[in-house]
């Protein structure tokens, strides 16, 4: 087995990476819709890409979604690129150097065919940064074929039959592209690879976190199969699930081969209009079809008999390749075949007239579907390809990822004619003075042994923090205002993340305020336990300061003289128990005292004033 | 052929032998490449030498750090595949001539950048559905970028025109670049007096190499306009909006484009457009001039004329400039209503005594000159200023271009200029203007 994995990041840059709109996803409603459609093109070798072909065949129209502030005529298409996002630059020079790469001498910007519209040019903008490097695994070394920089496609919205609809919200936000070689060898360590890579690049501190913002396709081959892209993997703990299936759908796919060729199967083209068989059935898709004005037509697999039913991975039986190429070409919700029939509302009658209508043998499959007569052809005439293709094994193609780890056919694999220069944007030379600029990060695994080492945090916490957009910020507080480490990495990791989840907008504060909030507790201001309230008030008062905070939660400072009496009051009206418990009544007394001064000392100052009053009685 | 290469990087290649399209195996001081040379850009430096690796990637690699660039024997390349021209009896006869522009514009790997090379031709074979709108025949007259346009095109043009009606064809296809289509499109109109069919001028905003290009959506609407609308007038046809799925036909005169880069560039000014087009129907918007008639060639133009935008502290020393030079014409953009500032007022008067022709526009585009308002204008008029009414100013230009091309009578051009003669000028000032 042969496996490379393809790493997609959004750099989280101001801009784009070709205008100065801001990296933002939306949810709110769009301003205004765009509709457009594409063509294909050749290419600058006089071919026409067979992905964007089949693209194309589809004739879709698109929909783009756009907001007056946040996208611009450069997402539209209606406006020449600016040039490229030196930051985005620098960020993938880093992540190079970081792989042992060998970075290109000058930059050349390459529009790639994508005519699928999720790209508004009808192609995606994208230049290698560079080549040739590798990381180390526990099974070996893994070389890193390739490192481009290229902007992020539109986000789907949603689509139908004949349009898609389309977000310009992510579309040329910075994405870094890196490909492994072919050298991983079990699914097992396609994950670490996955999960090292993903480590290197959030080491930069500048790439996007969350839901979406890394993707991972898999390029998976195995002895006899075919290089099957595999695209979509979104969590990480799914990669060597995929990478298994896969493996075995190969070999599935590889033993049907010789099956159909020991049988001397073949597919036919022959169309046949089986709408009279159909007429009086019982099957609610077909007689739903039937009334929309749609007929039943059938092809006949010779010697394909069985072969359907065959499982491929899990849930998946060789029906189901055959199903998912008649839905992506024929836009049709599915065949029927007679290794499954009857069944379906289908009854034996009509698979008895279908076997006599088509001349069909025991050792023959029928395959039917039903629909608008162009799209059912389109579909049929797919399936026969993909029936033949059969014969010599596993079709090279791109597939996408299921929840569960299986895959479903998408398009086949595009060849290497997409590809042509952006001639809109002038090519960069990688100059001596922009490579010594390149700050290399400090790779997490040591930070991590650093952070538990020099600031004494617990191995969960600095798992956290190093990983965390405020590990600078962590840093930067702790050497130069020192302030406890542990408080500060726990109030970023676990605090922030609770306020998250009751809805306050933590991550809106400024550097500043936070570095005022640890300085004013540092000094007494204000007790610790009480920075949850502050961050909730400031939250909900957006524009006022911390004093403002302190004043309307009432947590101006009170003095310890006066919680000195406070404890001796307690203490006195308290001398019975502490007779009785002696310094065991402490923890029953703080509590009272606590209820008066919560949020407006340390509550260790507390604690401390009562035990010395205590003690003083006892003494 | 150096292909964008010089200096240095042309030394190198010479040196070890190997051309613009050659697979090479390149060995550095850091590492080894193999990839097809590629065509520099003539913007690039002389220092770099640029390969496309076979993922289809091109870099560029530093000469300096070059040891050893060695030739690799390689299969001839694939041909393009021509799909074959579907003819269909019984459908309208449309000329599509090509003179350039991003409509017939490709990347040029000679150079690496998008220049005029698609052929009318091509144009036709990468549109195959043209073939089922009408019969097309095809002619390369030019092949410039528009900013390189002259009035000697716009007669060679004019008498192309000519010769395709003669040959019989219901409509006729003009690909332009868009710079200067609203020029030629003025030309045109002045020239092709009497015209039987419609003359259709289109452009596009994005090259037709690429898959979004509004050429394809452009062209197909323009064949369709040429075979089926019922004016016979030269229109400019463009998309109506950012999006691809209507199309405008703006009046030849009364077209100028408004914006550098979007493909509905193109907008009427104080005019309705001729038509609208959305899903093969064409919706015309009256009054136009209907097909027939004969057509009366008028295709000269006298190059002598100016077109002066008026602005604060414009300097004096044009006027001497172009009286001494024998210009024939001036147009002037002025300020407002139609003025200029005072103290070029003597030079204007010495123009017009010298017989050059002054027309006044307005460079507030939207509107018509008037100059009995302020005495600015009352002055200028009383020297002989030609008040150009709601003419655009290239228009006016182009206008006076032609009408010096027929009289050098300051009374017969003033006469020509004030009347409307390919539906530049309109009597009446519409509310909406060129609001549908």
């Amino acid at each position: 087995m042969r496996v490379g994995i393809e790493i997609h990041q959004q750099l989280d840059t101001k801009n784009k990476l070709f205008c100065n709109c801001s990296t933002i996803l939306r949810e709110d409603p769009p301003h205004f819709i765009v509709i457009r459609k594409l063509r294909p093109v050749t290419s600058e070798l006089g071919e026409v890409d067979q992905a964007a072909l089949f693209e194309s065949e589809k004739q879709k129209i698109f929909q783009y979604q756009g907001y007056v502030d946040s996208t611009c005529l450069v997402e539209l298409d209606e406006e020449p690129p600016h040039e490229i996002n030196k930051d985005a630059v620098m960020i993938s020079l880093t992540v190079a150097k970081m792989l042992n790469m060998i970075i290109v001498d000058e930059i050349h910007v390459m529009r790639k065919i994508v005519i699928d519209g999720s790209n508004t040019t009808g192609f995606q903008r994208t230049a290698k940064i560079a080549l040739d490097g590798w990381i180390d695994d526990e099974e070996g070394r893994v070389s890193i074929k390739s490192l481009c920089l290229e902007e992020d496609s539109a986000r789907k919205i949603s689509e139908g039959p004949d349009y898609v609809v389309y977000r310009l919200d992510r579309l040329g936000i910075p994405l870094i592209e890196i490909s492994t070689g072919p050298d991983i060898r079990s699914g097992d360590q396609a994950r670490r690879v996955a999960l090292k890579l993903g480590r290197i690049l959030k080491a930069t501190g500048m790439v996007k976190r969350g839901l979406g913002t890394i993707r991972q396709d898999l390029n998976i081959s195995i002895e006899g199969g075919a290089r099957v892209e595999i695209k979509g993997v979104q969590e990480l703990g799914l990669i060597s699930t995929v990478v298994n299936y896969e493996a075995l759908r190969q070999k599935n796919l590889i033993e049907i081969a010789e099956e159909l060729r020991r049988r001397n199967a073949y597919a036919s083209e022959e169309l046949f209009d089986v709408t009279e068989i159909f007429s009086l059935t019982t099957s609610k898709i077909i007689k739903k079809e039937l009334i929309a004005g749609g007929k039943v037509f059938a092809i006949i697999l010779h010697g394909f008999a069985d072969i359907l039913r065959k499982d491929i991975q899990p849930g998946r039986r060789f029906g189901t390749e055959l199903s998912d190429y008649a839905k992506v070409y024929g836009g049709i919700g599915g065949i029927f075949h007679t290794d499954e029939l009857p069944a379906y509302g289908i009854s034996e009658d009509e698979v008895r007239a279908l076997r006599n209508k088509l001349n069909a043998n025991s050792m023959d499959c029928i395959v039917i579907a039903a629909g608008e007569p162009q799209s059912c052809k389109r579909a049929l005439l797919a399936v026969v390809r993909r029936a033949n293709q059969a014969l010599l094994g596993v079709p090279a193609e791109v597939r996408a990822a299921n929840p569960d780890g299986t895959t479903h056919f998408m398009r086949p694999m595009p060849g290497a004619a997409r590809m042509y220069p952006e001639t809109d944007i002038p090519s960069m030379v990688i100059t001596e003075d922009i490579l010594n600029k390149i700050k290399l990060p400090e790779l997490l695994e040591l930070k991590i042994k650093r952070f538990i080492e020099g600031y004494g945090l617990s191995p969960d916490l600095a798992s956290l923090i190093i990983e965390s957009p405020y590990s600078s910020t962590f840093e930067e507080l702790v050497n130069n205002y020192k302030i406890d480490p542990s408080f500060v990495a726990s109030t970023f990791e676990y605090t922030f993340r609770m306020l998250r989840r009751e809805g306050v907008d933590v991550d809106s504060f400024d550097k500043n305020q936070i570095l005022e909030l640890f300085l004013r507790i540092n000094k007494g201001d204000f007790a610790k336990e009480a920075l949850p309230n502050i961050l909730r008030w400031l939250s909900n008062n957006k524009g006022k300061s911390i004093e403002d905070a302190i004043n309307a939660l009432s947590l101006t400072r009170v003095d310890i003289s006066i919680i000195r009496d406070s404890a001796r009051k307690i203490v006195e009206e308290n001398m019975e128990l502490i007779k009785r418990e002696g310094e065991h009544s402490l923890k029953k007394l703080m509590g009272d005292l606590m209820k008066l001064y919560r949020g407006k000392i340390d509550g260790k100052i507390i604690y401390e004033i009562l035990r010395e009053e205590i003690l003083k009685k006892l003494a | 052929m150096s292909f964008g290469y010089r200096g240095k990087s042309l030394e190198l290649l010479n040196k070890y032998g190997v051309n613009v399209g050659d697979k090479i195996f390149v060995k550095t001081n850091r590492a080894c490449f193999s990839g097809i040379l590629m065509p520099r850009s003539e913007i690039g430096d002389d220092k770099h030498i640029v390969i496309k690796l076979e993922d289809g990637y091109n870099i560029g690699l530093s000469i300096s750090s070059i040891i050893d660039i060695e030739k690799i024997p390689q299969e001839t390349p694939s041909k393009i595949i021509q799909p074959s021209i579907k003819s269909i009896p019984n459908l309208p006869n449309v000329a599509i001539i090509s003179t350039g522009g991003t409509i017939a514009s490709r990347i040029d790997y000679r150079t690496g950048a998008v220049s005029p090379a698609l052929s009318a031709q091509d144009l036709y074979q990468s549109i195959p559905e043209l073939g089922e709108i009408a019969n097309i025949r095809t002619e390369i007259l030019l092949s410039l970028l528009s900013e390189n346009m002259l009035p000697k095109y716009w007669t060679m043009m004019a008498k192309s025109i000519k010769n395709h009606i003669e040959k019989g064809v219901e409509g006729i296809v003009l690909t332009h670049g868009t710079d200067t289509m609203g020029y030629t499109a003025a030309a045109l109109s002045f020239s092709l007096r009497n015209l039987p069919i419609p003359v259709i001028l289109v452009g596009s905003q994005r090259s037709s190499d690429r898959p979004s290009s509004d050429a394809y959506f452009n062209l197909k609407a323009a064949v369709l306009t040429a075979a089926k609308a019922p004016f016979a007038e030269v229109g400019v046809l463009m998309h109506s909006s950012i999006s691809d799925d209507e199309l405008i036909v703006h009046r030849g005169t009364r077209v100028r484009k408004m914006h550098t880069s979007r493909r509905d560039a193109f907008q009427s000014i104080n005019s309705k457009p001729l038509a609208k087009i959305r899903n093969g129907n064409i919706e015309v918007y009256k009054p136009y001039k209907e097909r027939g008639g004969s057509l009366e060639l008028k295709a000269d133009f006298n190059d002598k004329v100016v077109l002066i935008k008026c602005f604060p502290g414009m300097p004096l020393e044009i006027f001497n400039f172009l009286i001494e030079r024998g210009y024939r014409g001036i147009v002037l953009e002025g300020t407002g209503l139609g003025h200029a500032p005072e103290y070029i007022f003597p030079y204007i008067k010495e123009a017009i005594d010298n017989g050059i022709a002054v027309v006044m526009t307005s460079q507030c585009l939207f509107g018509r000159v008037n100059m009995n308002v302020y005495s600015t204008g009352r002055i200028l008029l009383s020297m002989g200023v030609i008040p150009g009414e709601d003419m655009l100013p290239e228009t006016a230009l182009v206008k006076l271009m032609w009408v010096l091309a027929q009289t050098n009578d300051l009374n017969e051009i003033k006469k020509l200029m004030l009347s409307n003669i390919a539906g530049e000028i309109s009597e009446r000032s519409e509310y909406g203007g060129s609001i549908l």
